[in-house]
């Protein structure tokens, strides 16, 4: 009982912590920071989503993509102003239900949230009855199909043209904030009964069916839900970078993501929320490797395109040879935290005591 | 749409159609040996026109020397990946198979792009095969017979390979059970490698044909052509290699039909590809040529 | 394994520590006064040196274009490495041929490389993208080739060198109407490329104007970019009998798009933009590409002004072969931003944006250049064809 209270309060503070933290970035870190930050909290819910249907329920699907472009252009058009979408939609005028809206951020990614959650239960009732790679395809397909659809849609959507001109409503208190929210929501979920309902299907589906677990209803609603969350991202990240077009969403965003996801180790949260932190840190960091600079004559040729190398073989070199990525299915707890440092605080003399027995949250069998 | 229109049409979507099929067979042949969908053939397909290319422009070889070489070491290239990214899975969930293959995909595509550059190249389609003929009023390029005959005869050699020799029957032997076609002392290992190299080598002769049509290669030339090859091969029945030709030959016509008959509706071609692969997997997953095949338990 | 147990500590250092220096500003940032900082009179703070970034695809879809660009801005680089007597440096960021990088790399030269003054990129889009960003920090950026009228409108601190596409709309469809004599033309455009859309639409609009009759338009078709099978559209195409094909994409596209219209036996003039011009669309092209007619923005043997065959010279002297027109306005869009620095006679970002704004027959190689209101480039357009398997210059065509 009393660990209970003691990580509750522990997590508490935390939060608090991470909140100071934000609040101190947002008012002296440079925007480039800002922006990186930013991106890394879009990076985690994509990465936890994806996570919550693939390394929870054990579906591939591949349509992330697609979901997190519904969630943009909605929020997109509906944050935009009037002035705005005229300036845009200066080849084919826009359709007059859009054309005067105007609303404030949170109501419009919320929406960008449930109409991507709708067409992920649209997509996801007859897509999931396929099995594993054959899920994949066909949700790789969706994904496309939805672009393919936003290309076209040229009143709509303004086509190839994309949107610019979104205002810049994204700061991390929004991305972070909601990533957490996406974390939280997630871990309460399977950690639930129907979490453990997920994690039977994703072991073994026809054991869990024959034990009566319903499959259809657990898919959809992991599938459903996840793409809520992607479609939040997504509107988190039009109002980031202020102009979107389909070719952002391109299956190259889906592909990140599972690397990502793979990398940090399917089925821990922990591991995807670092993981996509990783990403996004490294592909800046590493920049060097690939832009040719001048220092004064000199000029040393960069060899561009090395940092999508780079990120492909350490994939291939994950699912070879450390298939449970950084995580495994392990995800950070108090008590793992204090049993880890228990040794080194009963050196210190703080305790008094000596190690206390393990409880630890991880699982660490084998997945079959 | 006058009847000569209809034709020209009609031979447009053989000539695609046979491409499809050709890359297709090479697809179903790894699928129904190993249950791979195998996201790097497209990738494969890039390699082979790749080789092919360098070789007439780096090496000057003559075409009819550059590009069955091509295939060649397209194949050993198959087998490196193989035994590299695929061999070490064959004993976990299939999914990481598949991740595998995504990764591989990827790593081919990037590495093209920075190895050959992003700009497209012009591939050198040798004289033969540009002179233009007139059949039944239809202007037909002297490459479209070409490339429909030669898909017809390589799936020809293939079937011939699959039902007539003793490695054909071992690769149909695994395919329909691993384990005991192991336990009857055929070393699976070879099997495999050898059925790996000849998808290698397949797509590389599709990869060459295509640049010969479509005389622009480029790194990524190979995701659609995969992708569509692949809708090829369900349609067809995943796993049956007549199945993947008449898939194959399908596609290419239909795709070709709709955007002759509602050219408005161009833009949402590959719409109408992937459409059609999910109805297919929704409604009839094992294709035209497909038995069902019992999930066992 | 012990292995195991270390490697995610190590990890989560190396996080960290990343984020640490990622944060570290590099000295060149607290060079940059940022424009409220400006000493107004006074202070002269000579700086060692000063930033200009330069933002282009060097991977990705549009890496061609950003390759050609980057060989005029790193030979007037070569030309001019100093302004004002301080030497500059030269932070070149890949943005990928995609939108948010091209925000984040913009970011990055202006928050971690301090740039006073940008230039790029080679694809509206990604000028798009970049330009949000460089207009809320205020510092001007000067766009060497992308030609949709979305980059500048709107925008105070966003400048090009060339001409945009509403005019290049209309220089070809003058061009058709006037020299050609086109009465019946076929539009096919890549729908998924919003400068093709832009341009096919311009380009519509204009020709019916000039022509007074909007039936003139006898097609209008679409294709996506990466196609490489047209026959289905030009079936359509062909059959409603124009004179001439006007297919504003790209050059891939391009290339194949008129190799398999001469198949089809289409003799017409195929005519297209700016985006044509690449050595690829004649090597993919051969023979088909023969009498094809477009629009850009230069060519070398089109004198448009005294610093054009100096450059030229210079040019094939060090890379062995005649610049494109991107390579051109890489060039120009560099010369233009050292000219307003020099004429604002500052670093300080608003004075160059000023400057650059009143840049007024600047001899440019190509052209004379004079900004207008919105930003854009007030300059000639060339028209260029392609005999025995090379570029030939045309015409020009004045606004």
């Amino acid at each position: 009982m009393m660990k209970i209270t003691r990580n509750r309060i522990l997590t508490l503070i935390t939060l608090v912590v991470f909140a100071g933290f934000l609040a101190y970035s947002q008012a002296t870190f440079n925007p480039y920071i800002l922006r990186i930050m930013n991106l890394c909290a879009i990076f985690t819910i994509f990465a936890v989503t994806f996570n919550l249907v693939y390394g929870y329920t054990g579906q591939f699907s591949l349509g992330h993509a697609g979901f997190a472009a519904v969630g943009a252009y909605t929020a997109a058009l509906l944050t935009m102003t009037p002035v705005q979408k005229e300036l845009n939609f200066f080849l084919e005028p826009i359709v007059p239900v859009l054309a005067n809206v105007q609303w404030p951020f949170l109501p419009a990614m919320l929406l960008g949230g449930v109409l991507a959650a709708v067409v992920g239960f649209l997509i996801g009732w007859p897509a999931l009855r396929l099995r594993g790679d054959y899920l994949a395809i066909a949700t790789l397909g969706f994904g496309e199909i939805i672009r393919v659809l936003f290309v076209n849609m040229q009143r709509v959507t303004n086509g190839s043209l994309g949107l610019k001109g979104i205002p810049e409503y994204t700061n991390v208190y929004w991305s972070w904030g909601l990533a957490l929210v996406t974390i939280f929501v997630t871990k309460r979920l399977v950690d639930s009964s129907y979490g453990r309902a997920l994690k039977a299907i994703r072991d073994d589906e026809v054991a869990a069916e024959a034990l009566g677990v319903k499959l259809s209803y657990h898919k959809i609603l992991a599938f459903t839900l996840s793409s809520f969350f992607v479609g939040i991202a997504g509107a988190l990240l039009a109002n980031l970078i202020s102009t979107i077009d389909p070719k952002v969403f391109l299956f190259f965003l889906t592909y990140q993501v599972v690397g990502i996801t793979v990398m940090g180790g399917m089925s821990s949260l922990t591991g995807s929320t670092v993981s996509a932190c990783l990403y996004t840190v490294f592909l800046e960091a590493l920049r060097p490797v690939e832009s040719p600079f001048s220092i004064g004559p000199l000029r040393v040729p960069g060899v561009p395109g090395m940092r999508m190398v780079i990120f492909s073989a350490l994939l291939l070199l994950v699912i070879l040879f450390y298939r449970r990525g950084l995580f495994g299915q392990a995800e950070f707890s108090w008590d793992w935290f204090f049993e880890k440092t228990s040794a080194l605080r009963a050196r210190l003399g703080r305790t008094g005591k000596t190690a206390p027995a393990p409880s630890i949250e991880s699982e660490e069998e084998e997945r079959p | 749409m006058t009847l000569s229109l209809f034709f020209q049409h009609l031979a447009n979507g053989i000539s695609l159609g046979s491409l499809y099929a050709l890359i297709a067979i090479g697809y179903t042949m790894v699928y129904g040996i190993l249950r791979l969908i195998n996201f790097a053939h497209g990738d494969i397909v890039m390699l082979g026109s790749y080789i092919a290319f360098y070789g007439v422009v780096m090496f000057f070889l003559p075409w009819w020397v550059s590009f069955p070489l091509a295939i060649l070491l397209t194949g050993v290239v198959g087998i490196i990946i193989e035994r590299t990214a695929y061999k070490p899975l064959r004993e976990v969930p299939r999914i990481n198979l598949f991740t595998s293959a995504v990764a591989v995909s990827f790593l081919l595509e990037n590495l093209g792009l920075v190895i050959f550059g992003a700009r497209p190249k012009g591939f050198h389609r040798p004289p033969v095969m540009d002179t233009v003929l007139y059949i039944g009023g239809a202007a037909v390029v002297s490459y479209t017979p070409i490339i429909i005959l030669t898909a017809l005869v390589l799936f020809g050699g293939l079937m011939f390979v699959v039902h007539r020799t003793k490695v054909g029957m071992a690769m149909r032997a695994l395919s329909k059970d691993i384990e005991t076609t192991g336990l009857m002392g055929v070393n699976t290992d070879q099997v495999i490698t050898f059925s790996f190299a000849l998808g290698s080598a397949l797509a590389a002769a599709g990869g060459i044909l295509w640049a010969i049509k479509f005389p622009q290669i480029q790194p990524l030339m190979g995701v659609m052509p995969g992708l569509k090859a692949f809708i090829a091969a369900v349609l067809g029945g995943i796993g049956d290699i007549t199945g993947a030709l008449i898939g194959g030959f399908l596609l290419g016509i239909a795709e070709i039909m709709l955007v002759a008959f509602m050219p408005n509706l161009a833009g949402y071609r590959d719409a109408f590809a992937y459409s059609i692969l999910i109805l297919l997997l929704l409604f009839r997953p094992t294709g035209i040529m497909g038995e069902m095949e019992p999930e066992k338990v | 394994m012990p292995t195991k147990k270390l490697f995610v500590p190590l990890l989560v250092i190396g996080l960290i520590a990343s984020l640490v220096t990622a944060c570290q500003p590099t000295p060149a940032a607290k060079e940059t006064p940022a424009p409220a900082e400006t000493a107004a009179a006074g202070e002269e703070t000579t700086p060692e040196e000063v930033v200009i970034g330069v933002y282009e695809p060097l991977t990705g879809a549009f890496a061609a274009g950003g390759e050609f660009t980057m060989q005029g801005v790193n030979l007037a680089y070569k030309q001019k490495p100093k302004v004002l007597g301080v030497p500059i440096k030269l932070v070149v960021v890949d943005n990928r041929s995609d939108k948010a990088e091209a925000a984040t790399a913009m970011a990055r030269l202006i928050n971690q490389e301090g740039a006073i003054a940008v230039v790029g990129s080679y694809g509206s889009s990604l000028s798009m993208a970049g330009g949000e960003v460089a207009e809320k920090a205020g510092i001007p950026v000067m766009g060497c080739s992308p030609t949709n009228p979305l980059v500048t409108q709107g925008k105070d601190y966003y400048f090009r060198a060339c001409f945009i596409d509403p005019f290049q709309g209309r220089v070809m469809a003058k061009y058709a109407v006037e020299e050609l004599g086109v009465k019946k033309v076929a539009i096919i455009q890549d729908v998924a490329q919003d400068y093709s859309v832009g341009l096919a639409a311009f380009f519509r609009k204009a020709f019916i104007e000039l022509t007074g009759d909007a039936s003139g338009i006898v097609s209008f078709t679409s294709y996506q970019t990466g196609d490489q099978d047209f026959t289905a559209q030009l079936g359509a195409t062909l059959a409603a009998k124009p004179d001439a094909i006007f297919a504003p994409g790209y050059f891939a596209e391009a290339a194949l798009l008129a190799k398999q219209a001469r198949e089809l036996g289409f003799k017409g003039p195929i005519l297209g933009g700016d985006a044509y011009e690449a050595p690829e669309l004649i090597e993919i092209g051969g023979d088909a590409v023969e009498g094809i007619i477009f629009s850009t923005h230069y060519h070398p043997d089109a004198e448009l002004s005294p610093a054009s065959k100096p450059f030229v010279e210079a040019f094939e002297a060090e890379y062995g072969e005649r610049p494109s027109a991107f390579a051109a306005l890489g060039y120009d869009a560099y010369m233009l931003t050292i000219d307003a620095i020099e004429r604002a006679n500052s670093f300080d970002p608003a004075a160059i944006r000023d400057a650059m704004a009143a840049t007024k027959n600047f001899p440019g190689v190509t052209g004379t250049i004079s900004m207008d209101e919105n930003g854009d480039a007030v300059k000639t357009a060339v028209i260029l064809t392609v005999e025995n398997g090379k570029f030939k210059y045309l015409t020009t065509v004045s606004p």
